[in-house]
């Protein structure tokens, strides 16, 4: 997000752009260029006001409104009439820290994300650098091969891994009735549903972060592997010396992206095993769903919304912190 | 995409790296095998018979290919219908976001105006709050609306996003302002600047947005769920997740479950494959800046 800075040095650039007005056109000059300002001003606005209408209105409204919401007992009956709901000030906020659902959707939901966010990183980056270092051949086939589950339907792959990992007709299933053993009920398990889920995650955003370490790797500069390489480097000390430390801007980019993703896991829940077995796989987007749309709780779920959007934003900041580049 | 990593291909390797070669294509040969197993297993799945769906061993390649599943599966299902909602809404959404996303991008790439900063920076915070967060007031917003169960309500909240913004304008930076001055003096307005001009050099960029976009809207799936109920107005997504999490219509079929989620991948795996390049290379820009 460096563009910023960049960005601002360029208005006094642009003014400098039409260049010295020939002389006796001063004047005229002059005046052109204001009027062009105010062209400039009023296209700019007219140019913005669609997304700025939108995101108003379906954004910026909402967010607020969901703040609002979650200090009343808003219902059912309110989503008729939402003025009517009552203020309740922070009651959903301390029922929720008493409701045994709620903290279990919110232990999940951690420990989706800190089993599930390491291991995407670190399969992306070693896949990246074996496609990247490693061969020199059908390299795009492997890349196609490795990202494709990132662009299919959560749904579609929800629907397909519930049956490969079928207790009795799955493939996972099979596969240990090969070897003569008997597979577990994997998403029947409280204690195998969630590493099953991890699983399946992992399997399907190792993509996203192998295409990111790829860019990545790719703006190191040859000579720097190569220097490293007549000192003597092996593999190894290559990898930690150099791959790592000048990889780390995409490290971090990475990790940011699949934790909020994963911080917000509602699909593979939803469709696997619908938050079962006795709420083992209950994430806080499903509970805040249900509780909002099965039970039409949306107060209460308001409150959830907000303490999730509260999480996620002290997690990116706390890693933005973390993995920032200390040594600049 | 192709220039950076060309030096690397050619750049000496040792000896020792040479022997690893083949350890390497090994691992990644399996990795692939692992990543597409699942969808071979679909795939092959939906064209099983009911006996060697629950084989055991269990059989890869059916020795009696059925499309048993499939005509089942059509007759519970109207997926004619669903993949027509989920086209209409996935261009309704990509074309909006094209036209507006671009529009504001230009506007904050381009044009001198108060507040811009301002805009770019609201632009930047929308990037980072999850969809989870609306859901609540947007339904009471839609309902209110009577916009429950339309186009319009799946189209509405996702017609300019803020991703769609940032990219446009990081790709409009690019072009050199003496040219847009040039056709300011000669009297261009900026509308015609920005639809004549502008719009056709930033061609791969509307590829890789038009992609993503389409995307992203054809495997939305939370909205959808919310903003219909009415199941003539179902997406796919929506469609077969209510479906495989209804036991009554299943019926415990996974040979229908297996041919209705082929049938929702298939497009976009095509669509992926012949247009992998650009998938690749937007993820990478978007990282990247």
């Amino acid at each position: 997000m460096g563009t910023t800075t960049a960005r601002a040095a360029q208005p006094a650039e642009v003014k400098k752009g039409p260049g010295a007005p020939p002389p006796g056109a001063g004047r005229g000059g002059a005046a052109r260029r204001k009027r062009s300002m105010g062209v400039q001003n009023t296209a700019g606005w007219l140019f913005s006001t669609p997304f700025l209408v939108l995101f108003t209105v379906f954004m910026a409204f909402p967010i607020l409104a969901t703040l609002l919401m979650s200090f009343t007992d808003f219902g059912l009956r309110n989503v008729t009439r939402p003025w009517e709901a009552n203020f309740i000030g922070f009651e959903n906020y301390t029922e929720l820290f008493g409701d045994e659902k709620f903290l279990k959707s919110l232990f999940n939901t951690a420990y989706f994300v800190v089993v599930g966010v390491p291991l995407t990183i670190a399969l992306g980056l070693v896949v990246a650098v074996l496609l990247n270092n490693g061969i020199d051949r059908a390299r795009t086939f492997f890349r196609v091969g490795f990202y494709a589950p990132v662009v299919t339907t959560i749904v579609a792959v929800a629907v397909v891994w519930r049956f490969v990992l079928d207790p009795s007709d799955g493939l996972v299933a099979g596969l240990f009735s090969e070897v003569g053993l008997t597979a577990p009920d994997f998403l029947g398990s409280e204690t195998l549903a969630m590493p099953s889920m991890i699983a399946m995650a992992v399997w399907r955003n190792v993509g996203t972060v192998m295409v990111l370490f790829i860019a990545g790797l790719q703006a190191i500069p040859t000579e720097v592997r190569e220097a490293a390489r007549l000192d003597g480097a092996g593999v190894w000390q290559e990898f930690r010396g150099i791959t790592v430390p000048l990889l780390r801007p995409t490290l971090l980019y990475a990790t940011v992206i699949t934790t909020i993703g994963y911080l917000n896991v509602f699909e593979e829940p939803f469709v696997m095993t619908q938050g079962g077995p006795s709420d083992s796989t209950l994430t806080v987007s499903l509970n805040m769903y249900r509780e909002g749309f099965n039970f039409f709780h949306m107060g209460y779920a308001s409150a959830m919304a907000y303490v999730l959007f509260v999480v996620i934003m002290g997690i990116t900041v706390l890693q933005l912190r973390l993995l920032k580049d200390n040594t600049k | 995409m192709t220039a950076p990593n060309a030096p690397a291909r050619t750049a000496p390797t040792g000896a020792s790296r040479n022997l690893r070669r083949p350890l390497v294509y090994v691992l990644l040969s399996l990795g692939l095998l692992i990543m597409s197993a699942p969808f071979l297993w679909m795939a092959l799945s939906s064209f099983k018979t009911t006996s060697e769906l629950s084989a055991s061993p269990p059989v890869w390649i059916p020795t009696e290919w059925t499309l048993g599943n499939f005509r089942e599966l059509l007759d519970k299902l109207d997926l004619p219908l669903y993949f027509m909602n989920s086209v209409i809404v996935a261009v309704l959404v990509t074309v909006s976001n094209l036209v507006f996303c671009s529009m504001l991008g230009y506007a904050l790439a381009k044009l001198r105006f108060t507040g811009r900063d301002k805009i770019f920076g609201v632009v930047l915070g929308a990037l980072m709050v999850p969809g989870n967060l609306m859901l609540l007031p947007l339904f009471v917003l839609m309902s209110k609306l009577r916009l429950i169960d339309s186009y319009a309500g799946l189209v509405l909240p996702f017609a300019a996003g803020a991703f769609g913004v940032f990219l446009m304008r990081q790709f409009m930076q690019s072009i050199p302002d003496e040219l847009l001055e040039a056709a300011r003096m000669d009297g261009a307005g900026e509308w015609f600047i920005f639809w004549r001009i502008v719009m056709p050099l930033v061609k791969p960029a509307l590829a890789t947005l038009s992609i993503f976009t389409f995307l992203g809207s054809w495997n939305n799936f939370v909205w959808p769920l919310i903003a219909t109920n009415d199941p003539d107005k179902y997406t796919l997504p929506v469609a077969l997740a209510t479906f495989a999490t209804d036991p009554n219509k299943a019926g415990g079929s996974n040979g229908m479950l297996m041919a209705g989620a082929f049938l929702v991948v298939l497009p976009v795996l095509i669509l992926f494959i012949a247009l992998q390049r650009h998938f690749t290379q937007g993820i990478a820009t978007a990282g990247m800046k």
